[in-house]
Parts: structure tokens; C-alpha cells; sequence
């Protein structure tokens, strides 16, 4: 962990300067210091964040506003959250352990890097870290990675299960920049494709502070978040589908899918949902969407095997829902 | 603000890239706190702070001025031991001891959590008040690795406590 | 005084059985475990040594070549800096098990990916670890297109071959055979405290804190490695963090700890990183085998081949004896046992918990499985009609044996059905639900040890030796041992372990710490016994010692009087002699696994598992069991998880922690069952107990391997079982 600056934000106008003059903001932690011990991330001004009033979990209208700080375990636990969003609720708990939960926040959570093996180990080429140094996972062991929306540059996955549920629940993060403008960027457009830019994760730029994630007005439906993972607890997922999924009369009446470990970003289609809505469910259409989600699918080796699992596992979260037996 | 150690204040260190962990092993000589991986692998390192568990290696001393950070030494002593720690002497909730203090600090406030209701993965009905179930248990631990294998008798051990809490 | 016992023929006295104190056995709670619950029990890197200096290890960031230059004055300037040692004597690796002299050493030559190069020392922690990754280097690798990395590419050595009648002939006669490939993934140790060590040199004596298994062998390696005689070293190892296997040999933390403090003159912590851990110790090799196993009709095995290709580092000695149970576990006259060795430049491989068995034995298990559906037998009743009467190659008899015993209650406990049996016959839900069994076995040895027990004139003892607690419950069973034999309450006995200023014991490791350091403490014990039968003018085995009192021809008398002012101390010496050549010796078992695989995801969920394990004596319930269940749980992670992924370009291990490299978590591991079978092995030990640190490992993997094929008919033959070689395996 190289020598840096440590400051505390008192104002988000304070920190959102200090950060367009390449401060990184620190919340949880868990993340950032994870990297800093590897000088994976070597941040010169580590701005602490904590003590802004970024933390509520409030009403907003009919759908919810999560703060920037509120920790993973405040999200999961909430009382609406727990009725109208349970696929949050699921993921995060899905998601790492209590103790890392209980530390990690909303806007960290959105942001956490890749766990590729090769962006962590600095004696290896990744073009993530080090842009233009190469790939290192594409020639060697590409286990954890992407088979959805890879470039010749990276096939990095992200690692989160948080920000997969919001996709499914089409969340908006707000952003505020140095002159306290507050942007709105709706979830699903926050995270980066690697394309020629593997560097940048998300569209957030220097200076930009996540404020908060609000949350639609609930959709009824049942909520699943599968996640397959190596062990039954504290790993990252092989593949993991976030579903809202509600039936009328037979057919498929509202779909929101969104999926985990298959690509740079959680992976959301429109096209799934629609053609899955206003279907007649059966395990034919369920191979139809998977059809559609994997329809640019390309596996590395090791990786190969997300394909399948991707197909099956959407499968297994359609069957459930809507009581199709397999 | 100073940060209290069990109970004793503490000069936060002037180095901020210290982490909590290493303050608490090495300026402050308590090392019952464990460091197994430095990166929130292990969960060896689990301490209470303001009575929530975390991992202690991955957050930085310099951030908690004015909290209330309790180790396996402020939970009980040879003398005064918890009801968990005598728990995991009897139930041989351990092995080679490495990742006991972690584990107990993280049972600890793993019963405090299921009194309250939070849920977890092994959860079925996120509305209802979750079970003190094996499943339960293991799953909210599951942030604790144990090498030597001792799963079987934790759970014993934490299950024997629980009962005895509910 | 010394007391020397040397195994000549089976002890068939039994005569702790015939002590009166009645706490051998026992299920007594341990005594070092108040301290390990309160935070109290101090390990390699936790004394509070005044100047302590931090250093951090340097790794090689390139696969084979040399080292050029180490630019100390790049971090010169550096807050805190001290020192770049850069010592020839530094070691490239650990030791292996048992070796006595120093590993590798000049770490300029680099051999693999990540092997120590230098040491930086500085002021506090943060400043040495920075300072380590900014230290520059100068380096000439390899091309990496001359580097062996790919074991299954390279021309191998034969290492050991036992070849008796015609193998390939018995498989054609045979009227049930298989012939089977497996491949299995190489394994980490991951002890949960990183190797670390505190060195500090007076000028004269250097006393290291370090966290070792053997420091019986590790005080040899280090005074090799520093070129000191061992009189001016003194290692302690009070607490282990966990071993199995990674801490058998001294390692490059501690001899850089050594070379500092005395370069430095002053005291010196090196704790490696988690990173480095993974990368620098011992890795367990991957290993491919072939099973060759024939039957007649009634499924008696005729041809037993098998056959293990491993890896290591060139000139690394280590062969991982995957073989070592199918010596002697079934019979079969026609035999074909063979290790081939594959030299390539990644990370040492070496002791991993139960080296050979543990991959060795999962494999064979899982041949034996698909060989008892062919002849259309229940697995049990295969093994049980296999279980031979003499060894099978050499014609010995065996010392003792539960294996049957530990078959029959197994299968009694766990409601095993010897029915036919099919896989994909029972679902819940989304699951397969299936069983499996396999038998465990794991060769027995004994080492010499010396342990010294002295009795106080206040009528308590203490016990002494170098001998180690690694998480095994040395603490408990010696403390037992000696309070059995001397007639003491438990709690009057102390036990002190981990200096190497006591005498001898056989360190932790090979699972024969308990049998042969346990037997030192017997000896010395028997010698004050001696002693105490003297002074009252009887003989030892009229003497009866329990509670602090000793009785004698209807006589009896308080022990503290008859110790009076004189204490006594004696040391106990161990040798075990020539009687292992003449009876094979080990310990037995038999798992059954219940397992979950769904049938979307392939996932696996063990739910349920027995071990039922004869071990000779056992020392202390508690203890013993929690070694079974421990060696239960990597069964399910050598089964489902565990992996070690090595690059394939330049040879580095990429899941380099414990976030990749899936160690089981509590989700992962049901309530385990265990059966401790009665038995004593009086060719063993002159305590009649055999090793069972390792022996919960040595076969389990297989009956979950077998459980998952019960479950939904995916047979695999590749460890682990991940979801998605299982779903890859699954008929449709």
C-alpha cells in the first residue's frame, strides 16, 4: 500500500472537489483497501467519505432511495426492501459474508473491480491496470471470466451480485459532479463494456460522486436471484440470474432478467423479456431466451462452461416462477 | 476522538495506511485479532465494532475515531470466559486456535443479528423471523474459514449457546 | 536420565489399560483451549520483542533465470527502510518433511514463478511492504518456450515400481475388470496463520519464533541454512497455526527472519503474505492415475494396477507416494504399482495433509465403485471380499486391523441399504439425491522422540519436548498420558511444547506425533514408576498410582511423600526399531456420504457423512474425533473445491488466495459422525496407538465422488467436482 493523503469529506461540494483533483473516495473499504495492499489501485489522496449524510434508505414516491453509504446489510435488511425488492434483498445476501456486507456500501458495492486473477497480481499483464500491457487471462486460465461483450483487450467479469438485482429492478443512480449538479444515469447504462477502454468500469468521470440508487416504484411478481457458485457460501458467482417475473392467466405477463459472472457488466437484454412476455411458459420458450441471451456468447477455454450453465441456469429461475416442471 | 478498545481509548496511528488489524496487534498488543489472509478472505480477523461484525483487515485505523471496537479479549477473559467460549472448549470448537478468536467474535454477533431478524441466504421467507437452524448458522458463518476442519463442532458449539439464549 | 525403549516385538502389556487413574481415553477438554477461546495463546508472530524490525519477502516475478541485480538503493530513501538482505544462504523454498539440512539455497537462480528473492527490512510493517514492491530488480528469464510447465508434456522419471505376476494377463482373464483414468488438481495446504517467524540474535545465541511443525528436523535445516551449530539456536513453536503439511520443513520466512536479525543485530519479524504463501510453499502435485482392477466371479480381486503420474521442481526429491495404501489394502496376486515423475517449473510440490492417500485413495475408491457396479456387487461387500489376509506383496502379517469392523458398523450407522443399487432413484425438488462409501487408509510410522517428565515435589508433573501442537491435541493426549501413567488428576499435569531445548520429540506430521511422542512420555513415565517402586522397596507393577496416591501390596501412601524433597526426572526414549519391517502397519476406515447435485446447476451438497476409523488406541475421544472430521472436511474439499490453476504460459499459481482457492466454508460441511472403533495395536506402539491426523482424508473424496454418480449418474473421474464438470458429466 503505497504512502497517501488521508482526508475526511466534511460536504459532498468539499469531496467532490478533492476528487476532481484525483482524490478517490474510500467508504466501506472493502474493495479499495483490498486493492491498495496488492497496488492494484494506488490512490495519492484517499478521501473518506463516511461521515457524509449519504447512508438513508428513504421513501421516494412509490419507489426507494438508497443511499450512497448505506451498507449492503441496511439495504438487505430493510423493511421495504424485504417486501418490494426482494431480489436485492436476495442478492446482497448472496453476496460475500455478513462481515464484508455489513462494511460495504451502495456506491462501493456498484463500483467494485474485477476479482480476475491477473488484474490483482501486478507482476502480470492486464490491460485493465495497465493499459496496453496486455491480457493476461485471454492465453491463461479465463475461469472467472466473460463470455458476453468481451473485446480483444479484456474478458473480465464483474464480480458484484448487488448491481445485478438492480438491473432486473431498473434502478437509476444519481451522480453528483463538482458543481453539485446531480445527474440521473439509469442503472443499466452505468457500467462499460472493456471495448478499447478496459481501464473504465463505469461512465462515472473524475470529480463524480454516486449520492444514492432509487428504486423504481415495485413491480409485483415473484423475485429470484440463483446464483452458482464452487462453494455454498462466500464465492463469487459462476453465473447468477436476477428475476422479477410475474404470471397472468397462464402466460407471462412482466419479465426482468438481469445476470451475474457472464460479462464486464451485469448482462441485461430487452430481448429476453421480450420473448418471454405474453407467452405461454414451457421449457421450449425458456430455450428460446437463452437462445437470446447467449446469441453473441463466446467462451475462452475455462470458461466455456457459463454457456450451458448460463442456459440452464435462466431454466432452472423460469421453471420456479412459473411452476413449469421440468 | 480517540477510539475505544475495549473500553480504553486509543491514539489513533499516525501512519493512516495502518489497518485496524495491525493497530490492534501491534500498537495496541492485542493479538487475539487475527491476520489469516489481509484481504477479507478468512474472516480471522473479525472484531465488533459499535457491536457489529467486520473484517478488522480491511478498513484503516485512522477511520474509526470514536468508535467502540471490542476484541476476543474484551468478550472474555481465562477467568471470565462467555458463554461461547465455553462453549467452543467443550464442544472442541477448534483446532489449532487461529481462527477462534474470529470465529466466537463473529458467533457473537451472529446471535445478536438472528434476534433481530436479519436475514440471510439460507433464509426462506425473508418477512419471517429466521430459524436458529443448523443451516442458519452455517451460513452466517461462512465468513469464518476454519482449515483444521472444525465446522461440525462450532455449530455444535454456537447451537448449544443459542439454545440456551432463545 | 534417559530411558531408551526400542520396539523389538509387539508391546502386548496394554499397560495403560491396566492404570488406574482412568483418563486415558477420555474425552477431556483440551488444556490449551482456554487460551485459544480468550485470544490468549501466542503465536510465531505475536510476541511483544522490543525493536522489532518488520521485513518483507521479494518474489521472483518471472519463471526461470537469474536474478542480475538487486538495486538496493532504489528504496534506500524510502521512510523506514533498513536493509535489502540479499544472503546467498537465503532458501528458494522450504524444505521437505524430515530432511534435517537446508532446501535450495542462492536465491538469485530462480526456479519458478514467485520464489523468494530478498528481504527488505524496515521500521514498521507498512513501510517494509512497500518498499518490497518497489525494490527494482534486474533479471535474465528464460525463454519461456524452453521452460517445462505442462506435466503431461514433458518426459517423466519412473520413481518406484512394484510389479508382481502378469498384470495385463489377469485383466484379460479377468471376469470384472475396469480400466480407468483419473486426474486430480493440486492442492494447497492454506493453514490459516501465514508462515511467520521472529528472529533475534545475541551475539552468540539466536532464538527464533516460528511457526513449524518439526522443530526436531526445522533446528537442523536453519543451522545448516546459517551455517551455526545447532547449540546457538533455540526455535519455538508454542502455537501453531494450523500445518498440515506446509510447515514440516523450515520455510524462507524464517531463515530470512534469521540472516536479518543477525546481519541487523537486532530482532526481526517476517510474516508472508497470504499471496506469497500460496505461491512460495509447498503445493500438493496434481497427479494423473490409471486403475487397473480385475475380479473373479465372485469379484475377489486377481489384477491390481495402479498407476500415478506426479510433478515437482527439478532436483526436488519429493515424490507424492500416491501408491502408499494400494500396497496393502486389498489383495489382488497380480500387481502393477508405479509412480512416474514429471519435472516442471512450478512451485515445489510436497507434504500436503495425508501426502499419497489423499489423492491416492479417493481415485482408488472411485475404481472400486465403478468396479462393484460391473460385477453387480454392493460396494461394501466388494471391499469386504477384498480385505486380504497377509500383505499382499510382502507376505507379512498385519499388526492389527479394523477395516471389516469399521465396513459393517459404518454401514450399520449411516442406514447404508445393501440393495441393489442405480443411480438417479431418488429426488427432492430441484435435487439427485445419492449415497456413496469408500474405505480409508493411511500407512502407519513411528519416529524416535524424547519427551522429559519430571515429577514436582509438590506432586504435580511437568512434561517437556520439542514435540509441537498443531491443532492435533498434543497438549491433551500427552497431559493424559502422563497423568494415567503417574496416577494424576489432569489438571496437575503441565505439558510444555515447542522449544527446542527440551528434548526431542517426532514433530507433527506424517500423523505419527501422538504414537511416537506419546510413547516417549510412557517411557519416561514407566522410568519414574521405577523409581517411585524403588523408594517403597515394591516392584513397578505392583505399583497402583492414582489420585496423587500410590498403593502397593494393601499399602498406601501419598505420592507427594514418597517424592519427598527428591523430584524426579526422567527422559523417556523412544526408538522404533526394526518391528515395522515386519508387520504392516496402518490405520483403516470406511466413509458414506450422502449427496445433493442439482440437476440445473450441478451443484453438489454433501448432507450427510460417517467416517468410521480404527486407529489403535484412542488417546482422547475429543480430540481424536475432531482429527477425523477435520481430514472429513477436506474430503469434501478435495472432492468438490479445492484447485490449484496454474498459467499455463509461465507457470505461476493464479488463485493465489484463499478467495480462488475454495477451502471449505461452514455451508459446505454437514454435521459429520464419527465411529471411533476399539482397538489396539500392539506392534504400533508401546501405547498401542496408531496415527489419525491424516487418516479422515484418505479415501473420503471417493465416496462423495461415488455418492454424486448415486445421486444423478454423472461419473466422473476428475477431482474436484466442480458444477461444471458435473453438468458436462450428466446424462441428459
Amino acid at each position: 500500500m503505497k504512502p497517501f493523503d488521508y482526508q475526511r469529506a466534511e460536504r459532498l461540494e468539499h469531496a467532490a472537489q478533492l476528487m476532481s483533483d484525483g482524490a478517490t473516495a474510500i467508504a466501506g473499504g472493502t474493495n479499495l483497501l483490498d486493492l491498495m495492499k496488492l497496488q492494484v489501485e494506488t490512490p495519492r489522496t484517499l478521501l473518506d467519505v463516511n461521515k457524509l449524510p449519504m447512508a438513508s434508505i428513504e421513501d421516494d414516491g412509490s419507489g426507494l432511495r438508497i443511499g450512497a453509504l448505506a451498507t449492503n446489510t441496511a439495504t438487505a435488511v430493510h423493511p421495504r426492501v424485504k417486501a418490494d425488492y426482494a431480489v436485492l434483498s436476495r442478492a446482497i445476501l448472496a453476496g460475500a459474508t455478513q462481515q464484508l456486507r455489513n462494511k460495504a456500501t451502495t456506491a462501493g458495492n456498484l463500483c467494485q473491480r474485477t476479482r480476475c486473477y491477473y488484474f490483482t497480481n501486478i507482476d502480470q499483464p492486464c490491460n485493465k491496470r495497465e493499459p496496453g500491457t496486455g491480457c493476461g487471462a485471454i492465453k491463461g486460465i479465463a475461469r472467472l471470466h466473460a463470455v458476453l461483450g468481451t473485446s480483444d483487450q479484456c474478458i473480465a467479469t464483474y464480480p458484484g451480485d448487488m448491481a445485478v438485482a438492480m438491473y432486473a429492478l431498473n434502478a437509476v443512480v444519481h451522480i453528483a459532479n463538482p458543481s453539485g449538479a446531480v445527474r440521473s444515469v439509469p442503472v443499466r447504462e452505468f457500467h462499460r463494456l472493456p471495448g478499447h477502454q478496459p481501464e473504465k468500469d463505469n461512465v462515472l468521470e473524475p470529480g463524480d460522486i454516486i449520492t444514492g440508487v432509487i428504486l423504481p416504484a415495485p413491480v409485483s411478481g415473484t423475485h429470484i436471484y440463483r446464483k452458482v457458485r464452487e462453494r455454498s457460501s462466500y464465492a463469487f458467482a459462476m453465473c447468477s440470474v436476477a428475476a422479477i417475473v410475474r404470471m397472468e392467466e397462464g402466460r407471462i405477463a412482466h419479465a426482468s432478467l438481469a445476470f451475474g459472472g457472464l460479462a464486464h457488466k451485469p448482462w441485461y437484454d430487452p430481448q429476453i423479456e421480450q420473448s418471454l412476455v405474453g407467452e405461454a411458459p414451457s421449457l421450449a420458450l425458456f430455450d428460446y431466451a437463452a437462445d437470446v441471451l447467449l446469441k453473441t456468447a463466446r467462451g475462452y477455454g475455462e470458461n466455456d462452461f457459463k454457456i450451458p450453465l448460463a442456459r440452464r441456469t435462466l431454466a432452472a429461475v423460469l421453471c420456479e416462477v412459473t411452476g413449469v416442471d421440468a | 476522538m480517540p477510539m475505544s478498545v475495549n473500553g480504553e481509548d486509543q491514539k489513533l496511528p499516525a501512519d493512516p495506511r495502518t489497518s485496524l488489524l495491525d493497530f490492534l496487534r501491534h500498537a495496541v498488543g492485542l493479538t487475539g485479532t487475527k491476520k489469516g489472509c489481509d484481504h477479507g478472505q478468512c474472516g480471522a480477523c473479525t472484531v465488533l465494532v459499535n457491536g457489529t461484525r467486520i473484517n478488522s483487515c480491511l478498513t484503516l485505523a485512522v477511520m474509526h475515531d470514536g468508535d467502540e471496537i471490542t476484541t476476543i479479549e474484551g468478550l472474555g477473559t481465562p477467568a471470565t470466559m462467555s458463554a461461547l467460549q465455553q462453549a467452543f472448549v467443550k464442544h472442541d470448537g477448534y483446532q489449532c486456535g487461529y481462527c477462534t478468536p474470529g470465529q466466537i467474535c463473529s458467533a457473537t454477533a451472529m446471535l445478536q443479528e438472528i434476534a433481530a431478524g436479519w436475514p440471510s441466504d439460507a433464509t426462506d421467507d425473508l418477512l419471517a423471523k429466521p430459524k436458529l437452524s443448523g443451516e442458519e448458522i452455517r451460513e452466517r458463518m461462512s465468513g469464518n474459514l476454519c482449515r483444521c476442519g472444525a465446522y461440525s463442532n462450532i455449530v455444535a458449539a454456537i447451537t448449544e449457546v443459542a439454545g440456551n439464549v432463545s | 536420565m534417559s530411558h531408551v525403549f526400542e520396539m523389538q516385538k509387539p508391546d502386548e502389556r496394554n499397560r495403560l489399560d491396566a492404570m488406574k487413574q482412568g483418563v486415558i481415553g477420555q474425552p477431556m477438554d483440551r488444556p490449551d483451549g482456554i487460551a485459544k477461546v480468550t485470544g490468549t495463546a501466542t503465536y510465531a508472530a505475536e510476541y511483544a520483542i522490543k525493536g522489532c524490525a518488520e521485513g518483507v519477502l521479494v518474489t521472483a516475478p518471472f519463471t526461470r533465470g537469474r536474478v542480475t541485480r538487486i538495486d538496493a538503493g532504489s528504496i534506500t530513501g524510502m521512510p523506514g527502510v533498513i536493509r535489502v538482505i540479499d544472503d546467498a544462504r537465503l532458501i528458494t523454498r522450504s524444505a521437505q518433511a524430515a530432511a534435517g539440512e537446508a532446501p535450495d539455497q542462492g536465491p538469485l537462480t530462480v526456479h519458478y514463478f514467485g520464489q523468494p528473492i530478498a528481504l527488505v527490512v524496515a521500521e514498521r510493517f507498512e513501510q517494509a511492504r512497500d518498499a518490497a514492491m518497489a525494490l527494482k530488480i534486474e533479471f535474465d528469464a528464460d525463454d519461456l518456450s524452453d521452460v517445462p510447465l505442462d506435466p503431461a508434456a514433458v518426459e517423466t522419471e519412473l520413481i518406484e515400481t512394484t510389479a508382481q505376476g502378469d498384470l495385463e494377463q489377469a485383466m484379460k482373464d479377468a471376469v470384472h475388470s475396469v480400466d480407468l483414468t483419473f486426474t486430480t488438481e493440486g492442492h494447497a495446504s492454506a493453514a490459516m496463520e501465514p508462515h511467520a517467524a521472529i528472529a533475534e540474535w545475541d551475539g552468540e545465541q539466536l532464538t527464533v519464533h516460528a511457526s513449524l511443525q518439526m522443530p526436531n528436523y526445522n533446528i537442523s535445516e536453519l543451522a545448516d541454512c546459517l551455517g551455526l551449530e545447532e547449540d546457538k539456536i533455540r526455535c519455538l513453536s508454542r502455537y501453531v497455526g494450523g500445518g498440515f503439511g506446509s510447515k514440516l520443513g523450515i520455510s524462507p520466512e524464517a531463515v530470512a527472519a534469521a540472516i536479518a536479525a543477525m546481519e541487523l543485530n537486532r530482532p526481526v519479524r517476517v510474516v508472508m503474505s497470504r499471496q506469497q504463501v500460496f505461491q512460495t510453499i509447498m503445493r500438493r502435485t496434481e497427479t494423473e492415475q490409471r486403475l487397473r482392477l480385475g475380479t473373479d466371479a465372485d469379484g475377489r480381486l486377481t489384477a491390481f494396477g495402479h498407476e500415478a503420474r506426479i510433478s515437482n521442481l527439478p532436483n526436488e526429491e519429493y515424490t507424492e507416494p500416491v501408491v502408499q495404501s494400494s500396497q496393502l489394502l486389498y489383495g489382488g496376486e497380480h500387481r502393477l504399482l508405479q509412480i512416474e515423475l514429471a519435472r516442471i517449473h512450478c512451485m515445489t510440490a510436497g507434504s500436503v495433509r495425508g501426502p499419497g492417500e489423499a489423492v491416492g485413495m479417493p481415485v482408488l475408491e472411485a475404481a472400486m465403485d465403478e468396479l462393484a457396479e460391473q460385477a453387480g456387487l454392493d460396494p461394501v461387500e466388494l471391499r469386504l471380499r477384498n480385505i486380504p489376509d497377509k500383505h499382499p506383496v510382502k507376505g507379512i502379517p498385519y499388526s492389527s486391523r479394523k477395516l471389516a469392523e469399521c465396513l459393517e458398523q459404518g454401514a450399520a450407522r449411516f442406514g447404508w441399504d445393501r440393495g441393489p443399487r442405480k443411480p438417479r432413484q431418488h429426488r427432492e425438488g430441484e435435487w439427485w439425491i445419492g449415497t456413496g462409501m469408500a474405505s480409508a487408509a493411511r500407512a502407519h510410522s513411528v519416529r524416535p522422540a524424547q519427551a522429559r517428565v519430571t515429577l514436582h515435589v509438590d506432586g504435580t508433573a511437568l512434561v517437556e519436548t520439542d514435540m509441537t501442537d498443531i491443532g492435533t491435541g498434543t497438549y491433551a493426549i500427552l497431559t493424559q498420558i502422563a497423568a494415567e501413567m503417574l496416577g494424576l488428576d489432569p489438571a496437575n499435569v503441565r505439558v510444555d511444547l515447542g522449544d527446542t531445548r527440551h528434548p526431542r520429540g517426532a514433530g507433527s506430521g506424517g500423523s505419527w506425533g501422538a504414537a511416537s511422542t506419546g510413547s516417549a512420555v510412557f517411557v519416561a513415565c514407566e522410568a519414574i514408576r521405577e523409581q517411585l517402586a524403588e523408594r517403597l522397596g515394591t516392584s513397578e507393577s505392583a505399583l497402583d498410582l492414582a489420585d496423587g496416591s500410590c498403593t502397593s501390596g494393601g499399602s498406601k501412601k501419598s505420592l507427594r511423600d514418597v517424592i519427598g524433597n527428591r523430584e524426579i526426572s526422567r527422559i523417556g526414549h523412544f526408538k522404533p526399531g526394526e518391528l515395522q519391517e515386519k508387520y504392516a502397519a496402518a490405520s483403516f476406515g470406511a466413509f458414506f456420504a450422502e449427496v445433493a447435485v442439482n440437476e440445473w446447476t450441478g451443484e453438489a451438497r454433501v448432507r450427510r457423512m460417517l467416517g468410521a476409523f480404527g486407529f489403535g488406541r484412542v488417546l482422547n475421544a475429543k480430540t481424536a474425533r475432531s482429527q477425523c472430521i477435520g481430514g472429513m472436511t477436506w474430503c469434501i474439499g478435495a472432492a468438490l473445491t479445492e484447485s490449484l490453476l496454474f498459467d499455463p504460459v509461465d507457470g505461476h499459481l493464479v488463485n493465489c488466495d484463499l478467495a480462488e482457492y475454495h477451502v471449505p466454508v461452514h455451508r459446505d460441511v454437514p454435521h459429520l459422525e464419527t465411529i471411533l472403533v476399539e482397538e489396539r495395536d500392539p506392534v504400533a506402539s508401546p501405547i498401542q496407538a496408531k496415527g489419525v491426523g491424516e487418516l479422515g482424508i484418505c479415501g473420503g473424496a471417493g465416496a462423495i465422488a461415488n455418492a454424486i454418480y448415486n445421486a444423478c449418474g454423472a461419473r466422473l473421474r476428475t477431482f474436484p467436482m466442480t458444477p461444471d464438470k458435473i453438468l458436462a458429466a450428466m446424462p441428459e
